[in-house]
C-alpha cells in the first residue's frame, strides 16, 4: 500500500512482513526508529510469533541472532556505526557459521571523532567480513531489499546486511509502497535451515578447525558469496514480476549506456546525482551515472560492462581507506583493469556533510576541465585553509593537541546576537 | 518543485510539521519529501524541518538551500540563525508571532521580498487557546495553506487527524483553521480553502 | 524423635554411599541409560576438574529435561578439548560461537524455541571463569536481568587456562599465574581484587543461584536438577581444580576441591531470588595451608622463610566466608539443600 511514511517505519513494516521469529535490538542513532517500530509491532501482536530481545549491547544483539538462527528461527537485528564495530567479532562469526541473519545498517560515520551523521565508513569497514552487502538508493528500495534479503540469505545460508543512509533515508518521510502480507508470503517461503540445533537430531556447531581444513571452509564461503552474483539478479527479476517495480539487482545505470563520463556511487546520493545528470544532459554533456546496489559480492563483470565504454569514471564515495585512497574506486579500477578508462576517486559526504547539486556541478566542471589530479583522492568541499592551519599548528610543537578541538578555534562557535 | 524550510526549536514539533505538510501534499496526489536536520535528542536546540513538494518523483537529497517558503516557529531564532538564507524575492515567509515584522526588527525585509507574502500569525497564542498547549506547528500549517495555497486546508486537516487521532487531532485542526482565517485576512492574494 | 541424618562416606573419596539411597536419589552416573552427554574421546588433561564437572552437570541436566536440551558453549578449555575437529564428544545439540557471547547465544536459542512454541526444549549456557566473569560478563548480566530461560553453568578453575594460565577476575589472591608471577614484593595475584560471581548473580534476583564443587558430585547433580525445576535465569558456579594450571597432582583434583570447601575458601550454597536458602556445612574446618600446599601455584608461600603473613590473610578470607555464610554454625539438615531432598524420601539417608 502506498503511503507517506518515515523510512525507518517502512523498513520496520517490511521486516515484520517477512515474519522474523527473533528480533534482537540495541538502540543507536540513527536506527532507533526501526527497532522502536518493531517493538510496537511485537507488543500489539501484529508481528507474531516473534520474540523481541532487549539486549544489552550490539555484540549481544548479533550473538542472540546467531543463537536464534542456529536454532532455525528467522533472525533480524539492526545497527549503525559504532554498534557495527562493537559487534564485529560476532558479525564475522555469523558469516563463518553460515547463518542467514538479515541486518539493517543505518549508515553512519565511525568515530573518533564521534559523529552521528551519514557516511559509509561503517559498512565499508566490514566489506570483507563475508556478509552480502546491499545498498538502497531510496526508502522504497530499502523496503524491497529487506524482502529480497531474507530470501537471498536463506537460499545461500549466508547473512545479508541491507545498508541505508542514516538520517537521510531512515528519517526521511516519503512515498513508499509497502507490500501486503500475502504478497510477501508468496515471495518468501518459510525458513528451512541448512543446519539447526535440535535435540531430535543433535549436531555440534562451531568447532575449532585447524590448518588442515580452514582454507577449504573459507574457500567455500567465498564460493557461496560468488553464487549470489547469479542469484541476486534472479531474485530482482522475480521481485519485479511479483511486485511490479525494479528494485535490487547488482548495478543500475542511469543514462549511462552512451555516456562519456560516468559517476559511480552507492546509496541515496544517486538521487541527487541523477538530477545533476539530467541538468548536464540538457546542456549537451554526455554524462551518466551507475549505482552499485550489491557491493559484496563485488559484481566485477557487471561493473566492467557498465563502465567499460566510458572515457572517464568519477567514483564518488562516502568513505575512504585512510593512508591509501578510495575504496569503491579501488574496486572499480579492478573491474576496469586493462581498459583505457580514466578513474577519478572523489570522497564526499563524510560525517554527514551534504552533497549538493551545486557541488556536484562544480565537480563535473572540474573533471571535464581536467582539474582533478588522476591517481589522487579528491576531497569534495574540503576546507583547505582549515586543514592547512592545523597542519601548520602540528608542525610547530610536539604537544599539538586533538585535531577536532583545535579546528574548533578556527571554525568558531555560533554566536548568539542580542535581540 | 516547491521547497519549504521550517525553523524552530527541539520540542516545538518542527519535524512533525514538515512531515504533516508532506502527508498533506501526498494526499492531494503529489510527491513530497520531508526530513529534519538531525541531531541528538535535545529540547530547545535549533531544529530545521525541510519539505519538498513536486508533481514528479523527488530524487534529490540535499538540504533546502533555496526555499520557496520559510516558516519560523520560534521568533527567538530570527537574530540567531540565518532563517532567511536562500529565500528568493518571490518567497513566502510565515512567522509565529503576535508582533509585526517591524516590531520584530525585520521590517526591512519588505524591501527585499514581496510584502504581501510576508506574514506573521500568533500561532502559539492560538494553540494555547485551542489546544491548551503552546504547540504552534498545526496552526502554522493552516497559516501556510492560507499564505501559499500549495496545500489545501482540508488536506492539512486530514493529515493532522491521521497523525493525532481523537480529541487531540480535532483541537489541532481547529488551531489550523483559526490560523488559516487569520492569515487569509492578511493575504491579498486568493487562496484555496 | 527428630530425624537424625547419618551420612555414610566411602573411605578416601568421601562419596555418599549410592547403594543406600532410593534409586531416584542415586547419581545419574549410576545408570546405564545415562546420556553420556560429554562422552569419552575428548582431549582433556588427566585429572581435569572441568571435564568431570561438565559430564556430571550435563548428564543431570539431560535427565531433568528428558534429553530435551541445547547447549551454548563459550570458547575455552571445555570447548577446545571436546570438539577436536572433525570429532566431537557432545551428544546433544551444541554450539560454540565466541568467547564472550555464550550467555547471549543461549538467550537467542531460548527465544527461538519460545517463538516456535517448543517450550519443552531447555537451554544451557556454559563457560569457564574467564569467558563468564570477565569478557562475557556484560552478556551474562544482560541474560540475568532479562530473566531469560537459560541455565548458565560456570566452570571456575580460577584463570584463563586454555591460553596458558593467565590471571582472571576469579584468580584468588596470592596465586601464581603467567601474568601474576611469583616475583617482586607481592608475588602472585594481588589482594583486594576479583569479583564474586555467585553474589553478583544473586544481586540480579534471578530464580536460582548455586555453587558446587567436583568433590561432591551428587550435590552438583542435585543442584543442576534443582535449577531445571525453575524457569527463567539460573546460575550454577562450579569449582573445578585444574592440575596443569594449579600445579597439582592429577589424582588430587577431587581432594583439592573438597579442601576448598572445608577450609571455607569456597562456600557451597543455594540462593533463590537473591536470598540464600541453603548452605552446605563444613564437616570439619581445615586450615588453609592444607589446601594451598598441594598446589604449586602457591609454592612461593612455603619458601624459606614462608610467607605466613600472606597465608594469614588468606585464612582471614576463609574465616570471613565461614562467618558470612554460616558455614559452621551447627549441623542443620534443613539448611542443606541436598540433605533436605534426601530426607524427604521414604528411605532417606541411613
Amino acid at each position: 500500500m502506498r503511503s507517506q511514511i518515515e523510512g525507518s517505519r517502512a523498513v520496520a513494516q517490511a521486516v515484520a512482513l517477512c515474519r522474523p521469529e527473533v528480533v534482537s535490538a540495541y538502540p543507536i542513532s540513527p536506527q532507533t526508529h526501526i527497532v522502536e517500530a518493531l517493538s510496537n509491532l511485537v507488543r500489539t501482536g501484529e508481528l507474531a510469533p516473534c520474540e523481541y530481545l532487549l539486549v544489552e549491547s550490539e555484540f549481544a544483539a548479533m550473538s542472540a541472532a546467531i543463537g536464534a538462527s542456529a536454532t532455525g528461527a528467522r533472525a533480524y537485528t539492526a545497527t549503525a556505526s559504532q554498534g557495527l564495530l562493537y559487534m564485529a567479532e560476532a558479525v564475522y562469526n555469523a558469516s563463518g557459521l553460515g547463518l542467514p541473519i538479515v541486518m539493517t545498517v543505518a549508515n553512519r560515520a565511525i568515530g573518533a571523532p564521534i559523529n552521528i551523521w551519514n557516511d559509509h565508513s561503517d559498512t565499508m569497514s566490514q566489506r570483507d567480513c563475508g556478509w552480502i552487502q546491499l545498498y538502497a538508493e531510496s526508502n522504497q528500495e530499502a523496503v524491497d531489499l529487506h524482502v529480497q534479503a531474507f530470501k537471498l540469505a536463506e537460499a545461500l545460508s549466508l547473512p545479508v546486511m541491507v545498508c541505508m543512509d542514516g538520517f537521510v533515508l531512515t528519517h526521511a518521510v516519503e512515498e513508499v509502497d509497502v507490500p501486503t502480507q500475502a504478497e510477501v508470503d508468496a515471495f518468501l517461503p518459510p525458513f528451512e535451515p541448512r543446519q539447526v540445533l535440535d535435540p531430535d537430531d543433535p549436531v555440534t556447531i562451531g568447532a575449532m578447525v585447524g590448518p588442515e581444513a580452514f582454507a577449504e571452509v573459507k574457500y567455500l564461503m567465498h564460493a557461496k558469496q560468488m553464487q549470489a552474483l547469479d542469484l541476486i539478479p534472479e531474485l530482482a527479476a522475480e521481485f519485479s514480476q511479483a511486485f511490479g517495480r525494479t528494485s535490487g539487482g547488482l548495478v543500475r545505470g542511469y543514462r549511462s549506456s552512451d555516456a562519456e563520463t560516468i559517476v559511480v556511487a552507492l546509496g541515496s546520493v544517486l538521487g541527487t546525482i541523477e538530477e545533476v545528470v539530467d541538468d548536464l544532459r540538457e546542456q549537451g554533456v554526455k554524462i551518466g551515472a551507475v549505482g552499485v546496489t550489491c557491493f559484496r559480492p563485488y559484481p566485477l563483470e557487471e561493473i566492467r560492462a557498465a563502465l567499460g565504454h566510458a572515457r572517464r569514471v568519477v567514483v564518488l564515495e562516502k568513505a575512504f581507506a585512510v593512508g591509501v585512497g578510495g575504496i569503491v574506486g579501488q574496486n572499480v579500477r579492478l573491474a576496469l583493469s586493462g581498459l583505457p578508462v580514466e578513474v577519478l576517486d572523489v570522497v564526499a559526504g563524510l560525517g554527514g556533510r551534504a552533497i549538493t547539486k551545486q557541488s556536484l556541478h562544480g565537480l563535473v566542471a572540474d573533471v571535464l576541465a581536467g582539474r582533478l589530479e588522476p591517481g589522487r583522492l579528491t576531497f569534495l568541499d574540503l576546507d583547505w585553509k582549515l586543514v592547512e592551519r592545523e597542519l601548520e599548528r602540528m608542525g610547530r610543537g610536539r604537544r599539538s593537541g586533538p585535531h577536532a578541538e583545535n579546528i574548533l578555534r578556527d571554525v568558531g562557535a555560533v554566536a548568539a546576537k542580542p535581540h | 518543485m516547491f521547497q519549504v524550510r521550517i525553523h524552530g526549536r527541539g520540542g516545538q514539533g518542527v519535524v512533525t510539521a514538515a512531515e504533516l505538510l508532506s502527508v498533506a501534499a501526498f494526499d492531494e496526489g503529489r510527491h513530497a519529501q520531508a526530513f529534519p536536520t538531525f541531531g541528538s535528542e535535545r529540547t530547545g536546540a535549533p531544529v530545521i524541518g525541510f519539505c519538498r513538494i513536486d508533481d514528479r518523483a523527488i530524487r534529490v537529497r540535499e538540504p533546502i538551500i533555496e526555499p520557496d517558503a520559510v516558516i519560523v516557529q520560534d521568533p527567538t531564532l530570527l537574530h540567531q540563525v540565518d532563517v532567511f538564507g536562500g529565500l528568493g524575492p518571490d518567497g513566502y515567509l510565515l512567522i509565529n508571532s503576535e508582533r509585526s515584522l517591524e516590531e520584530l526588527g525585520i521590517g526591512e525585509l519588505e524591501e527585499r521580498f514581496r510584502a504581501e507574502r510576508l506574514v506573521t500569525v500568533p500561532a502559539t497564542e492560538v494553540a494555547r487557546e485551542l489546544l491548551g498547549r503552546p504547540l504552534p506547528n498545526a496552526a502554522l500549517l493552516g497559516g501556510f495553506a492560507a499564505l501559499t495555497g500549495v496545500v489545501s486546508l482540508a488536506s492539512v486537516a486530514a493529515a493532522i487527524r491521521a497523525r493525532f487521532p481523537g480529541e487531540v487531532g480535532e483541537r489541532n485542526v481547529r488551531a489550523a483553521e483559526r490560523a488559516f482565517e487569520l492569515v487569509s485576512s492578511q493575504v491579498r492574494e486568493p487562496s484555496r480553502a | 524423635m527428630p530425624l537424625q541424618p547419618i551420612k555414610f562416606y566411602q573411605a578416601g573419596s568421601f562419596a555418599v554411599g549410592n547403594r543406600l539411597l532410593d534409586p531416584d536419589q542415586r547419581s545419574v552416573q549410576a545408570r546405564t541409560e545415562r546420556s553420556n552427554t560429554l562422552t569419552s574421546g575428548h582431549r582433556a588433561c588427566q585429572g581435569c576438574g572441568e571435564a568431570l564437572g561438565a559430564r556430571y552437570a550435563l548428564d543431570a541436566a539431560m535427565r531433568a529435561t528428558g534429553g530435551r536440551l541445547i547447549a551454548a558453549n563459550a570458547t575455552g578449555c571445555l570447548e577446545v578439548f571436546s570438539t577436536p575437529y572433525p570429532e566431537s564428544s557432545w551428544q546433544l545439540p551444541w554450539i560454540h560461537s565466541l568467547f564472550a557471547n555464550a550467555p547471549s547465544v543461549a538467550t537467542g536459542i531460548a527465544a527461538a524455541l519460545r517463538a516456535k512454541g517448543r517450550t519443552d526444549v531447555r537451554v544451557v549456557g556454559q563457560g569457564g571463569d574467564g569467558g563468564t566473569m570477565d569478557i562475557g560478563f556484560a552478556c551474562l548480566s544482560g541474560m540475568f536481568e532479562r530473566n531469560d530461560d537459560v541455565l548458565y553453568v560456570c566452570y571456575d578453575n580460577e584463570a584463563y587456562m586454555n591460553t596458558g594460565v593467565q590471571r582472571s577476575s576469579a584468580t584468588p589472591a596470592a596465586a601464581r599465574t603467567a601474568t601474576t608471577g611469583a616475583v617482586g614484593p607481592e608475588p602472585g595475584n594481588v589482594f583486594g581484587q576479583g569479583k564474586n560471581a555467585p553474589l553478583i548473580a544473586m544481586a540480579h534476583e534471578i530464580p536460582y543461584v548455586a555453587t558446587a564443587t567436583v568433590a561432591e558430585l551428587r550435590d552438583l547433580e542435585y543442584k543442576i536438577e534443582r535449577a531445571m525445576e525453575f524457569r527463567g535465569a539460573r546460575y550454577v558456579h562450579v569449582f573445578v581444580p585444574c592440575p596443569l594450571g594449579w600445579g597439582s597432582a592429577s589424582r588430587d583434583t577431587i581432594r583439592i576441591a573438597r579442601l576448598a570447601k572445608e577450609t571455607g575458601l569456597f562456600p557451597v550454597f543455594e540462593a533463590e531470588h537473591g536470598e540464600v536458602v541453603s548452605v552446605s556445612k563444613i564437616r570439619r574446618q581445615v586450615p588453609v595451608e592444607e589446601y594451598l600446599q598441594p598446589q604449586r601455584r602457591f609454592a612461593h608461600l612455603f619458601g624459606d622463610p614462608p610467607r605466613t603473613d600472606v597465608i594469614e590473610r588468606i585464612q582471614a578470607g576463609a574465616d570471613r566466608n565461614i562467618r558470612r555464610f554460616g558455614l559452621l554454625e551447627g549441623e542443620d539438615a534443613a539448611t542443606d539443600g541436598l540433605m533436605r531432598v534426601l530426607a524427604e524420601t521414604d528411605r532417606g539417608p541411613q
